[in-house]
Order: structure tokens, then sequence, then C-alpha cells
């Protein structure tokens, strides 16, 4: 497998290559990540590609995915809570 | 542990101290940070670069950064990019007291070397045509302004000063600093203590806090100002687009999204970085009104992050008579970003006990004991 040949992040273009090296230099953190590579600062916001780079840095890491953070979800693309829908509402009303 | 200097913050302003430290020969430099590099004000903020100001400390401080920054992917020797874009922020007017004030500041700006000039409003369109030109008086322009990644830009300085023997500990945070008979100790963190007398104060959003933690006072605060970044397209806009009046500030980046941003005046003081709906309904209405062809752009995402405001919203830096070893680098009251090759400069300088490159007078936090102290930076969005 040609690891240049491989997209992880589709939005961003960013390729399997690309996020193994910035792990072996010691970015080895979701956030991390992100920042330097793009990954996840799409359209999608990690949809697609979230669970494949936390499976990635589990395995650089030796451990399980269970144990790897996920990146801080923001607006748009986050679930609204009724509650601040009202807040909405109320506010133009 | 032991420590030279222990530089509490890792965003721009940590990194550029640290980096100048080593390369200066202080090398035994720690840096702690309690979140990932850029997780504070510098990941958050919207990474424009510019020197047209209203006071002549913020003026001088951003020429002399862009200086830096034109020779910063070349000295700090990164095998990213860092990204650093120079097309310009125009800067509009939409009163007539906005473009007086204007012809002042440009005069100010130019006095100390700036390239910035006035524009009628055919020469403002003729740089950024898409703008409503039913809404402007006239604007200033300066070329040299422009815009970089805040996170390249970071490990930049990060991956330099590492290169020079800094040592960094993200996801650490300081809990104390101990003094005693007025004197610094040591540094307490959570995983570690550090023995040292001289600590930096980078700590953006809660430099109070940490000045607190040394029983320093510092006359700042943290209130929270929101962002938002559309889908990428083709480039249309060179410059970063400003209004004070309108409260607004827009850049297409290299990327090919739309940064944006705007300040809430009626923001609670605090540390609270949360998006509102308001702010996007605000930001929507401004940006649409000004720059229209933006209307047809998705949002992608919104986020907010903390301006460490001062009382004259120019940077607080170097010592302080409160505590010898104690050296400060916050209040940069939204511009901590554009002004860190400086502030990196001038407290490693500090520090070393040298002659600073620029008189500091201006920047020491002495001045708010000078009544006659005046300067008070009016062109902040």
């Amino acid at each position: 497998m040609n690891k240049n040949n491989v997209i992880i992040c589709r939005c961003e273009d960013v390729t399997l290559q690309e996020l193994h090296d910035v792990l072996e230099e010691g970015y080895t953190t979701f956030e991390d990540v992100k920042r330097i590579l793009r990954i996840g600062m799409g359209p999608c916001q990690a949809s697609t590609c979230g669970l494949l780079v936390q499976q990635e840095i589990a395995k650089f890491l030796g451990t399980s995915v269970k144990n790897i953070e996920t990146h801080v979800t923001r607006p748009l693309t986050m679930g609204v809570k009724l509650g601040k829908i009202k807040e909405a509402a109320d506010d133009e009303s | 542990m032991k420590a030279d200097v222990v530089i509490i913050g890792g965003g721009i302003s940590g990194v550029a101290i640290a980096y100048n430290l080593a390369k200066k020969g202080t090398t035994n430099v720690v840096v702690f940070d309690d979140n990932y590099m850029t997780g504070g004000a510098t990941g958050r903020c919207g990474a424009g670069v510019r020197q047209q100001w209203s006071s002549k400390g913020n003026c001088i401080m951003a020429k002399m950064s862009v200086d830096f920054f034109e020779r910063a992917q070349e000295e700090l020797g990164y095998h990213r990019d860092i990204e650093f874009k120079q097309e310009g922020y125009l800067i509009v007017a939409t009163t007539k007291e906005e473009d007086e004030q204007f012809t002042k500041n440009v005069a100010l700006q130019q006095s100390v070397g700036i390239p910035a000039r006035k524009l009628t409003v055919d020469e403002a369109l003729e740089i950024v045509p898409h703008l409503n030109r039913d809404v402007i008086v006239s604007a200033t322009f300066c070329p040299t302004d422009g815009h970089l990644n805040p996170f390249t830009m970071t490990d930049a300085y990060y991956t330099a000063a590492k290169r020079l023997g800094v040592q960094f500990f993200y996801r650490e945070k300081v809990t104390d600093i101990v003094v005693t008979d007025g004197k610094i100790e040591k540094v307490i963190t959570e995983r570690r203590e550090v023995t040292t007398d001289k600590v930096v104060n980078a700590a953006g959003g809660f430099s109070y806090e940490v000045g607190q933690m040394a029983g320093v006072d510092i006359p700042v605060y943290s209130e929270n100002h929101e962002i938002l970044v559309t889908e990428p397209i083709e480039k249309m806009q060179g410059p970063m687009v400003i209004s004070f009046s309108k409260n607004i500030y827009c850049q297409q980046v290299p990327h090919g999204s739309f940064l944006m941003g705007r300040s809430n005046p009626q923001v609670p003081k605090g540390h609270d970085i949360s998006s509102t709906h308001q702010f996007l309904d605000e930001m929507a209405k401004t940006a649409v009104e000004l720059l229209p062809p933006l209307g047809n752009l998705r949002v992608v995402r919104q986020w907010g992050g903390s301006y460490n405001i001062s009382p004259d919203r120019q940077p607080i830096l170097g010592d302080t008579d409160q505590l010898a070893g104690f050296y400060l680098a916050c209040g940069f009251s939204g511009h901590g970003f554009m002004f860190a090759p400086m502030t990196g400069l001038l407290l490693a300088e500090v520090i070393r006990g040298e002659p600073t490159t620029i008189d500091l007078a201006e920047l020491h936090i002495d001045r708010f004991k000078n009544k006659e102290h005046t300067a008070y930076e009016h062109s902040v969005v």
C-alpha cells in the first residue's frame, strides 16, 4: 500500500502518509494533528475521517481507540439543544 | 528540575520568547501550557498581521514584527509552510469622524515608516471590487499587512526553540508560584516542581490569574470574541477588510475560506469562549451589507477565543517593581499574534538585562501609574 495514495481526510486532501509523518514528529493527539494538517476542518467537520484518524493514532501509540480523545465538535455541525432554539426564538419575539 | 527561566503559556508569545532567549544563549528554558499547542487565544485568532494602528506603541511593535515575519520561514528553518500572505489590510471609513481619525492615523503610521495611505472610494474598490460602495466614505490601505497560519507559525517557533534546547510541557498546568521574602523560588505544576528565579507570564486569557499566583496585580481582564469560517472558494479577495464602525474584520485566507469576526459590546468579562447564535446573526448582517457576494458562502464552523484586555488596549511588556524576576507579556487586547516577534525579542532582552531594541516606557506596566499617560488604541475590532 502506498500511503501517499490513501486519502484519510477527503475535505482537506490529507494523505495517510502525511498523518503518519506528523505522528512520527510527536504530535499524537487529534487536536494537534487537526491544527497542523487541517484534518477535520472541512465541510464534514471530521464526521467522515474522525474514527479513521482515531484508529491511526491508537495504532501508532499501541493503545485502544477508546483511549483516544475525539476532537471538539463546533457549531454549525453539532446537534442543537431544544433549550437553545427556544432561547433564540424568545430573543426574536 | 531547575531552569534559568520558566515561561507560563506556550502560545505564540511564549514560543517566541523561548526561541529568542535560546537564540541569545539562555537555553535552560522550560515552557508550560495547560492545553495543546495553540489551544488558547493563538489558535483561535484571525491571524491577521497589521501595522495600521492609532497608537505609536502598537505601530512600532507591528512594523518590526512584520519585518520578522518576512524572514521567519528562513530564519526558523521550518519544514512546513507558515503561509505568510502580504496582500494588505483595507480599512474602510463609514463616517466622517472615522475618515478624520484615519487621516491622523495614517500620518502617525507614515512617521514610523509604515507604508499606509488614504484611499478614495474608487481606489478602494479597485483593490476590493465587491465592497459595497454605498456604505463607505474612504479607506486606508497598507500593502505589507497580511496573514499567517497561526498553527504552523507557532509550530515554527516551537520547533526552532526545541532544536536550541528549550523544553516544552503542553497539557501540564502550573498550579502555583512560590515566592519567599520577595524572591521567586519555584514553579509548581501538576506533575513537577521547577526551581527558578525567573518566570514569564505569557498566559494569554489567564494572565491575570497567573499574576495572582505570584502576588502580582496586572490590570487586565478577558472577554470572548467570536469568529467563523466559511467553505473555501477560488480566490476573490486579496486584503483583509476591516471596519471599526461596522464592527467587522474579514479575510480570505490562502486556503480559500473566509475568516470573519466582530466584537460584542455587551460581552461579559470572564473566560467563557462559547459560540452564540447572536454572533451568527450579527456577523451575517454585517458581512453581507459590506461585502454583498459573501452572502453566497456556506458557514463551516464558528468558535470563540479570549482577548486579554489592558486599560489602553496596548500590550503590557517587561518587568515589574511588584516582584523581581517576574516578567509580563500580556494584555495584547486581541493582537498578541501579530506582535509576537517583537514580544519575543523584547522579553528576551529584558530578561537577559540587555538594552532593549525599542524604548519600553510606552508598553511597561508602570505607564498606568503615570497620570499623563493618555494613549489609547482606538483601532480594535
